[in-house]
């Protein structure tokens, strides 16, 4: 009998496929959420939006939040740590959180060097921007990838790019000639093994989600048309005027991304979204998804 | 034939592929309309909350619920296995009740717990299988036309009632098609 195998841990990213993953900060906003239909949710002690409006340094949640949301419902629980923090990610691992997020929302703790993943059981899932980062995190163990997009801000074009970003380097591997791909590895900064792998299974290894900045039923929608594989909202549901509705008409967007009729229902009268942020006006040092490389 | 893979949420392209390498006809089941085409359906690995939420919504909940109880031979795995039984330990959540077995859900853990191991399959005893175990559900209170196909460690994770087969770890995560084989031979013998 084995636990933690590759298999095992790119297993429960795989059962979350087609499905949205909720940020939630309390019990009350986790039984929202399982009631929405969510697959997972991610505990926090403040969404991404309040991350930004705090300031200073965002650090993993206290293990008293995340243990109340994992006993209020029966979803995989998810947790975030900071980009290099591998004790943050052994206490996370000791409680039994299913799925952790190695995640640029938070400050990081390590400027070179991102969590060696593999001497973990529970999973990871890791942020990217384009094909070199996603199979960098994937050599490092990650057993998932999301777009990083622009957390907190509501805005969806960073993660359009990022998902863009990836499929057009997938296109470029898998029309590659071997002595081609072995260049590429140089540009991209990843191994030919994976990229060979990449090659013959014309996708990533790891289940793919998008994230960072989605806050409509349509931005859900948009990213799977993409070819993400399912998609996190983090403040975007709760941030919203009416939490309980729109979590539900994202579940239902995501399921139903390619059917436009579907959509413009659940799109009906859905109150205010999550006030947005234009990432040109962000401040250098307000930009998430520079952190990690 | 054609087999209908309930595309709600969850693994579904996983038992997609599957099928095509067994060089079988698949469809994605999203909406009442896509029922039609189908034979036999399979409900994935995922979240079953999420499965049963989003398919009483678009009414497909009932209507799937009456084909089955027509006829429609199933099979479910892990979730999909949880939604096919007939209740769930210590809860009143509705279930489409095709077999007659009570499940508890996540009852080996978290993640953590998550672990693969070998069984024997009863109907194919010549090669252990290697099954792929994740959150897994247990299946407990189990009624006397159902069927063990098999078991690890003295628990039941196989089981069948007539055209109905549920296992609570997930074969479309291996590339042993042989509990998929059972399946559409269920589906060519009309039950037996």
């Amino acid at each position: 009998m084995d636990k933690g195998t590759v298999t095992i841990k790119r297993g429960l990213a795989q059962m979350f496929k087609g499905g949205v993953i909720m940020d939630v900060v309390n019990p009350e906003q986790a039984l929202i959420a399982e009631e929405a239909g969510a697959c997972a949710v991610m505990a926090l002690e403040r969404v991404p939006a309040d991350i930004r409006a705090h300031g200073g340094v965002a650090r993993m949640a206290d293990p008293k939040i995340i243990e109340q949301i994992m006993n209020a419902v029966s979803l995989p629980v998810m947790a975030k740590v900071r980009i290099g923090h591998f004790v943050e990610a052994q206490i996370l691992e000791s409680m039994g959180v299913d799925f952790i997020d190695e995640s640029e929302v938070l400050t990081p703790a390590d400027e070179n060097y991102h969590i060696n993943k593999h001497n973990f059981k529970t999973p990871f899932v890791c942020g990217a921007r384009d094909i070199g980062e996603a199979l960098r995190r994937i050599a490092e163990g990650a057993s998932m990838i999301r777009t990083k997009g622009e957390a907190g801000t509501g805005n969806v074009v960073e993660a359009v790019k990022h998902i863009r970003a990836v499929n057009d380097g997938l296109r470029k591997i898998v029309s590659m000639e071997l002595e081609e791909l072995v260049r590429y590895t140089k540009e991209i900064g990843s191994s030919l093994e994976l990229l060979l792998e990449v090659k013959e299974l014309k996708r990533l290894p790891v289940v793919n989600f998008a994230a960072g900045g989605i806050a409509t039923p349509a931005d859900a929608a948009l990213m799977m048309q993409l070819g993400c594989d399912g998609v996190f909202v983090g403040s975007g549901i709760f941030k919203s005027q009416n939490p309980a509705i729109r979590a539900k008409a994202i579940v239902d967007a995501v399921t139903y991304f390619n059917k436009p009729e579907v959509l413009k229902e659940v799109s009906y009268g859905l109150g205010e979204a999550m006030p947005g942020l234009e990432i040109l006006k962000l401040k250098e040092e307000e930009i998430m998804q520079k952190r990690g490389w | 034939m054609n087999i209908g893979i309930l595309a709600l949420q969850g693994a579904f392209l996983e038992h997609q592929k599957i099928l095509t390498k067994m060089g079988l006809n698949s469809s994605l089941v999203k909406e009442t309309s896509d029922l039609d085409k189908i034979e036999g359906i399979i409900l994935p690995g995922g979240e079953s909350t999420s499965m049963r939420l989003i398919s009483q919504r678009k009414k497909l909940w009932s209507e799937l619920k009456l084909r089955l109880n027509l006829g429609l031979p199933a099979f479910g795995t892990c979730a999909g296995a949880i939604l096919l039984s007939k209740s769930i330990v210590e809860e009143d959540t509705e279930t489409l009740g095709l077999i007659d077995v009570q499940v508890k859900r996540n009852a080996y853990g978290r993640q953590v717990d998550s672990f693969d191991d070998f069984i024997d399959l009863k109907f194919s005893p010549e090669k252990a299988y290697l099954a792929i175990f994740i959150r897994a559900p247990r299946f407990e209170k189990i009624g006397p036309q159902v069927e063990l196909l098999a078991e690890h460690q003295n628990q039941p994770v196989l089981l069948r009632e007539k055209n109905v087969i549920i296992s609570s770890f997930h074969p479309e995560l291996t590339d042993d098609l042989r509990i998929h084989s059972y399946f559409i031979d269920i589906i060519k013998n009309k039950g037996r």
